[in-house]
């Protein structure tokens, strides 16, 4: 079963990211998987389009709100989440409402390539997002790095 | 004795929400002793595959057109409600 902490890609958690919007920051994120040779070139234009018509903005229970961009397994090469932090918040519409917006400041951009599979990473992202705690110390990480060790020991 | 209820769990792309969201349910009802169907699907695919349904949990809006019921949350995504949504998942699988 692979972990989130195993499926997060160093090169592509940027904290702190100054984001205009969330195109912008689905498109940072979604580069920096292109890179490391995650995905295709299609992906972040699919994850863009996919945002549009069906949203993935949550609010969650404490002050910190996130949204899970994903696309068709068919623009991912392999599996991997890249992680993003907003020192201000950016616009996302609410995936069970698309009509309402929700302001997010934690963004994880999953590349998935088989459902079956990913379901340990899924369900740990589930559990971090239910934990408001955990998340209000996720956005004072600085460093790409420590964001791995973190979530690999919180997700135990 | 009636067989297995099922259960469609509906979201944007059927990779990630629905998976979440299929896993919580079964283990939910797994801890009530009900043993239950699950089935992932698109949302676009939910009126094609309502028809075997006895229960419609979605995270995003669907159209359903039959008399099924249809219980739209986020709660296990976001761990908000989620007791009182499990709740009314057994509830709506009472016969």
């Amino acid at each position: 079963m692979e972990s989130l902490g195993k499926l997060l890609v160093e090169s592509a958690i940027i904290l702190n990211y100054p984001a205009e919007d969330a195109a912008g920051v689905v498109s940072a994120l979604g580069e920096k998987l292109y890179e490391a040779g995650y995905v295709k070139e299609t992906f972040v234009e699919a994850a863009l389009a996919r945002e549009k018509s069906m949203p993935t903005g949550l609010p969650l229970l404490g002050d910190t709100n996130a949204a899970i961009p994903h696309t068709d397994v068919e623009h991912v090469i392999k599996a991997g989440v890249a992680l993003a932090t907003l020192p201000q918040p950016v616009i996302f519409h609410n995936m069970a409402i698309p009509d309402e917006q929700v302001e997010v400041k934690l963004v994880f951009l999953l590349a998935l390539d088989q459902p079956k599979t990913q379901i340990t990473m899924l369900q740990e992202i589930a559990g971090v997002l239910q934990d408001p705690d955990l998340i209000e110390k996720i956005m004072q990480i600085e460093k790409p790095e420590d964001v791995l060790g973190y979530v690999s020991e919180a997700t135990k | 004795m009636v067989g297995k209820k099922n259960i469609l769990v509906a979201c944007g792309t059927a990779i990630a929400t629905s998976t979440v969201v299929a896993k919580a349910i079964e283990e939910a009802l797994y801890d009530r002793g009900i043993s239950v169907n699950m089935r992932q699907c698109k949302a676009s695919e939910v009126p094609s595959l309502a028809d075997d349904a006895d229960l419609i949990v979605t995270t995003t809006p669907v159209s359903v057109d039959r008399d099924i019921p249809v219980i739209q949350t986020l709660a296990f995504l976001t761990g908000i409600g989620k007791e009182e949504v499990i709740e009314q998942i057994v509830d709506a699988l009472k016969d």
